[in-house]
């Protein structure tokens, strides 16, 4: 088993480009009480036209990296170390004028509540022909012609007519789609989804999947899909990073995650959801305590103090990555070579079949 | 549950319309239908699921029957009374049998009262306990939830959304009910949090021997903690069952194209999984499609879907669809 002390990701071992680049990340907020420090020290890549997947419970910083790359994050808010490779360009040193040339063009987001990110007063079609004018040279007209097309795309009925609606005549699954139809209006090569189904009912959410997994082969757009719901990433990732506590826990690729997972955290998780398709119901079994406080992070393991297989040095060290592949990497001290197997909590996951 | 099937509470043809005033002297009523026409059985110590996307009723049809909103007519029979329509001071009794536990742990909870004052505030309404009695039961309760007594004196703000919503369900047991509403317990928290209240609430099932109707958009919970569960669509029960029968074998159109929509966590079955994508969105509950609710959004629908509206029928002993396909 190889180890290795960096957060760096081991993106030199694939062929494919890197279109992102993650490197020792840190995001504090600097509130009247302390620094709260959202996330400390996380690096993950994302080649083109890939689709990878954030899960985490809520404060494990996964909606903060996403609003680090970005560069969205807000007083009293701070990118306090790292590096965010976009093409070869490092974000973090752009200024907020060179960062409004990216944002919507080249990298878009859509949030998690479509009610509250589109603007009550102005139309569908002046929303998404205001991102297209910003960005590309268009005359209003081609614009507005650009912006049916992205709506017809989507998959929104009557397009044409659909345009010059505003935001409350739009139910909820369409106004996402008329967020993502903007998104993707200036044909973006990196898709930030934050929770974007969470919002909506499961027929909702199955449409929006679909409709992602479609554009990411059609237009071979990078996707980083945010969500505490591991069903979703499990229908549209090929790849999958685990946060706790501001770092990443885990990442691999998604049959590793879901049916080899090696961190203690990722198989609490998998096991404390119900299993729909096994006849009789089993006792879930949870997690106990709560995530950490980041504003006086734990000194080792930010998980230490919920998982049943800690030892001595997960209070005291914070464990390095262990790989157990190439593209599976842990942070556990289980993994080292000298500590105890753990086999009977090592089952975990799902059994396939 | 077979062994002594005793309705606990039955709701016969409920319908709860909300008047909307419209035109400038707010004169003009329209009503939208959020409870149309449902009749179900609640057994003794069972756990009945409702389930359904948002704008269905579900949430509508707890209110109802515990009372919160006043049925527009039908009955809602428990133990053997007519609870539809009497008034307030005539319902508090009732009120002592039949518990809420609401969805926003955030929300429900009173942030100037202490704890204590929160959990003791129902015994206080019912005349269950005074002093020190009351301090015992309250700090019974607490450690039931799996809270410490030293909780009791603490304010809202100071626990974590999974700790209010033991609280919250502290509160609910605090005056011995036998039947509670779950509207949506889990939603607000945090899936290795939603395990530990799940756990919590059958555990206090067993030892308490309490019945729960169990409401919730979270297909797979559902089936987790049923033993019955009932699917809605635009304030229609369309199929109700035992959890088993509907989940293995679906037979209403909309039950099928539900579970298919659920994302699993295994890439390998999602992968071959065939799903059935519905088009469109929910029709508006103000004037709902004629016939079947659901034929606007079923691929099967016929000429008969739209003229008459389906009964429901046994599919299977226990087992009730709403469609004419069958």
């Amino acid at each position: 088993m190889l180890w290795t002390q960096d957060y760096v990701s081991r993106g030199d071992f694939v062929e494919n480009k890197n279109i992102l680049e993650v490197k020792n990340l840190r995001t504090s907020f600097f509130t009247h009480v302390g620094e709260v420090k959202a996330i400390r020290g996380v690096g993950f890549h994302l080649k083109e036209g890939e689709a990878i997947g954030i899960v985490g419970e809520s404060g494990s910083g996964k909606s903060v990296t996403s609003m680090s790359i970005m560069k969205l994050i807000q007083d009293p808010g701070k990118i306090v170390d790292g590096e965010i490779i976009f093409k070869e360009k490092d974000l973090v040193e752009f200024t907020q004028k060179e960062m409004q040339k990216i944002r919507g063009n080249e990298i878009a987001m859509i949030f998690q509540d479509p009610m509250t990110s589109l603007n009550p007063v102005f139309t569908i079609g002046n929303q998404i022909i205001e991102v297209i004018r910003k960005h590309k040279k268009m005359s209003k007209k081609e614009a507005r012609k650009k912006a049916i097309e992205m709506l017809t795309l989507v998959g929104i009925p009557s397009p044409d007519k659909r345009v010059d609606q505003y935001p409350h005549e739009f139910s909820g699954g369409m106004r996402q789609r008329a967020m993502i139809a903007m998104a993707l209006s200036c044909e973006p090569s990196l898709l930030i989804a934050d929770e974007p189904t969470t919002a909506l009912d499961v027929t909702i959410q199955a449409q929006i999947l679909e409709l992602m997994k479609n554009l990411k082969n059609e237009i071979n757009t990078s996707i980083i899909l945010i969500t505490h719901d591991l069903g979703v990433v499990a229908d549209v990732c090929s790849r999958i990073i685990v946060m706790y506590g501001g770092l990443i826990m885990e990442e691999a690729t998604s049959e590793e995650i879901f049916y080899n997972p090696k961190h203690p955290y990722t198989k609490g998780l998998l096991k404390s959801i119900p299993k729909i398709d096994l006849g009789e119901s089993q006792r879930l079994i949870p997690i106990e305590g709560t995530p950490p406080d980041l504003l006086n992070p734990p000194k080792g393991c930010p998980f230490a103090a919920r998982c049943s297989d800690s030892m001595r040095i997960c209070k005291e060290k914070q464990p390095p990555y262990f790989y157990t592949n190439e593209e599976h990497r842990a942070m556990c001290w289980l993994l080292h070579e000298d500590a105890p197997k753990t086999d009977t909590k090592a089952k975990g996951g799902i059994a396939i079949g | 549950m077979d062994k002594q099937k005793e309705v606990l509470m039955k709701v016969n043809h409920l319908k709860k319309y909300f008047e909307i005033k419209k035109g400038f002297i707010r004169s003009k009523i329209d009503y939208v239908k959020a409870v149309d026409d449902i009749s179900f059985d609640i057994y003794k110590g069972e756990t009945l699921g409702l389930v359904g996307e948002s704008g269905c009723g579900k949430s509508t049809t707890g209110r109802t029957i515990i009372r919160l909103y006043k049925p527009t007519s039908g009955e809602i029979i428990y133990d053997g009374v007519d609870l539809s329509h009497k008034n307030e001071k005539e319902i508090l009794p009732y009120r002592k049998k039949i518990q809420m536990i609401f969805q926003d742990p955030y929300a429900s909870l009173n942030s100037r009262m202490t704890i204590g004052d929160i959990i003791g505030e129902p015994m206080d309404i019912h005349n269950i306990a005074t002093g020190k009695e009351r301090l015992e039961i309250i700090h019974n309760l607490l450690s039931k939830v799996g809270l410490s007594s030293g909780h009791a004196i603490r304010y809202p703000h100071e626990f974590s959304g999974g700790q209010r919503q033991r609280i919250g369900i502290a509160r609910a047991l605090a005056v011995n009910p036998e039947f509670i509403i779950c509207d949506e317990p889990i939603s607000a928290l945090d899936v290795s949090i939603q395990a530990q209240v799940v756990n919590m609430l059958s555990d206090l099932q067993k030892e308490l021997g309490l019945t729960y109707l169990f409401i919730a958009h979270d297909l797979s919970m559902v089936r987790h903690i049923s033993d019955r569960v009932g699917v809605m669509y635009l304030g229609k029960i369309v199929e109700i069952g035992k959890c088993d029968d509907v989940y293995n074998h679906p037979s209403h159109p909309y039950t099928k194209a539900l579970l298919s929509a659920i994302p699993i966590p295994e890439p390998i079955v999602m992968k071959e999984k065939k799903r059935i994508i519905l088009e469109g969105d929910v029709p508006s509950p103000m004037n709902p499609p004629s016939g079947c609710r659901f034929r606007t959004r079923c691929r099967y629908a016929t000429k008969k879907c739209i003229e008459i509206e389906p009964k429901m029928r046994e599919v299977e002993k226990g087992h009730f669809s709403a469609c004419h396909l069958l």
